[in-house]
């Protein structure tokens, strides 16, 4: 891998059963980069993730993640402790349903205070400034801030999420059909969120969705699964305007056109 | 003089895995090279190839054979083999593309689509777009529901603001009133005056013998019959 991957994989398999979920699969990823894993339910996306993510073995196969002092790390043979640290501070998860990932009895500012006291942070005034401040960049506005979750809309759920994913700064975010389950016009303002935050802090992400004009939107490149395998990867536009694998051109070709 | 673009041997095929696997050749020994300041006008009937050899030297479509040389940081790189992060790299430097339609993003304003093209100034947007005659109570709206020609202008201005050293233009008039299509007219001459290498396709001819100093004839590969296919290529193709 070259000097500046943020994260690799090579080989990676998982069977679930008779189910090949993963076969053979190679990722790379560099800093800043959004990378979309796009294909139908069953195509192996979201095991993909979980095992770059470390949250799944896989069968065969190896992921390297580097971290800012430019070692490299197994994802996979890292001390657990390790792991879950590198997810509390370096790396953030975003999953569909943010109820997954917030804590439902603690308020908004608490929910994004939490990941940095997590961190260490210990200062009651700075931490509450800092949350504050992370509201009103998902544009939640401040007189929310001591509000439970639970009684926010789905949107602001989610952008609750990536408020506390965020605050930490982390190089790398994984987030798995974070617009999934939403009105469309709720998921224009999240998908305008997200561009803009991750371009202006330099995060790379790995991006699975279903939906490839979230792919378009926000990825640089992409990648197509079928049955646990790539057929198709490469630029994002490239793929959609000029897709070359037979299940690539069902896919492209079954988008309704708005 | 300096080629700044070079088109070497380019073949294009594309395969419809959907109907049967039919295999539809549209471009085929493709050559042709452009230097600094000078544009070339891709020229031939519809349906002959123009807008997919646009897209090829943009990286958007593939080429199945040959090499597209683009001078970029002082040296030539191969578009058609180059990685993914070397085409994003060429884009954000090099090369610019106005296509004939705007891809709208969401709850973006006009005058933020044509600062985020031009590194973030938005004095320098809001004034390309007041010469493009969009008024300024239009620059803080989204371009979704503006006029086609609205559109396009918000387009023109997000092509030009950057000012890369290689322009590809597809119909950058097609949906402009006179007074405009003068108007682009203007900025396509300023920009080959500062040695900006121009392709582009232009089907009015009152801009092709304005702005081009040479043609290339594409033509059709195919039975002239057949020729209809080519715009069914496979499928999101089109916009």
């Amino acid at each position: 891998m070259a000097d500046d991957t943020l994260l690799a994989a090579r080989g990676l398999s998982r069977r679930f059963g008779a189910v090949q979920a993963l076969d053979n699969v190679d990722a790379e990823l560099w800093p800043g980069e959004v990378l979309a894993i796009v294909g139908e339910s069953g195509s192996g996306k979201t095991t993909l993730l979980d095992v770059l993510s470390g949250r799944l073995r896989p069968d065969r196969g190896v992921a390297w993640y580097r971290d800012p002092a430019g070692a490299l790390h197994d994802v996979h043979a890292m001390p657990e402790p390790m792991l879950r640290a590198l997810h509390r501070s370096d790396w953030g998860f975003v999953r569909q349903n943010p109820r997954d990932a917030l804590r439902l009895g603690v308020t908004a500012g608490g929910n994004v205070g939490e990941r940095l006291m997590a961190q260490g942070a210990r200062h009651y005034g700075r931490i509450r400034d800092t949350a504050q401040d992370w509201l009103e960049r998902v544009e939640i506005d401040a007189s929310r801030m001591d509000d439970l979750p639970r009684t926010f809309s789905g949107g602001m759920l989610q952008r609750l999420q990536i408020a506390r994913t965020l605050v930490t700064h982390p190089r790398l975010v994984f987030m798995d059909e974070p617009t999934g389950g939403l009105d469309v016009s709720v998921q224009a303002r999240l998908l305008d969120l997200i561009r803009t935050l991750v371009a202006n802090l330099h995060i790379a992400v790995v991006l699975v969705t279903h939906d490839l004009s979230v792919a378009r939107l926000l990825a640089h490149r992409i990648m197509v699964m079928q049955r646990g395998c790539v057929v198709e990867s490469g630029l994002t536009d490239q793929v959609l305007d000029d897709p070359h694998h037979p299940y690539t051109q069902l896919l492209v070709s079954s988008v309704l056109q708005a | 003089m300096t080629a700044m673009l070079t088109a070497e041997r380019l073949r294009k095929t594309f395969v419809l895995h959907l109907q049967g696997g039919t295999s539809i050749p549209v471009l085929d020994g493709v050559s042709f090279s452009v230097a600094a300041g000078e544009c070339l006008a891709l020229s031939g009937p519809s349906g002959a190839g123009k807008s997919t050899l646009l897209r090829m030297l943009y990286g958007n479509y593939r080429a199945d054979g040959g090499h597209i040389w683009l001078r970029h940081d002082g040296a030539d790189l191969d578009i058609a083999s180059a990685e993914p992060r070397a085409v994003l790299a060429v884009r954000a430097r090099t090369l610019g593309y106005v296509s004939q339609f705007l891809r709208v993003v969401p709850r973006v304003p006009a005058i933020g689509i044509v600062a985020e093209a031009g590194g973030g100034d938005r004095a320098a947007a809001a004034d390309l777009l007041h010469r493009l005659n969009i008024p300024t109570r239009l620059h803080s709206l989204p371009p979704a529901t503006f006029s086609g020609g609205e559109q396009q202008r918000v387009n023109l201005a997000r092509g030009f603001i950057a000012a890369r050293p290689v322009l590809l233009l597809d119909e950058p008039t097609a949906s402009l009133d006179a007074e405009n299509r003068d108007i682009v007219i203007g900025m396509i001459r300023e920009a080959k005056a500062r040695g900006t290498a121009i392709v582009g396709i232009f089907h009015d001819a009152a801009v092709r013998d304005a702005v081009a100093d040479r043609l290339y004839p594409v033509t059709p590969l195919q039975d002239p019959h057949d020729r209809d296919h080519s715009d069914q290529r496979a499928a999101g193709a089109a916009r």
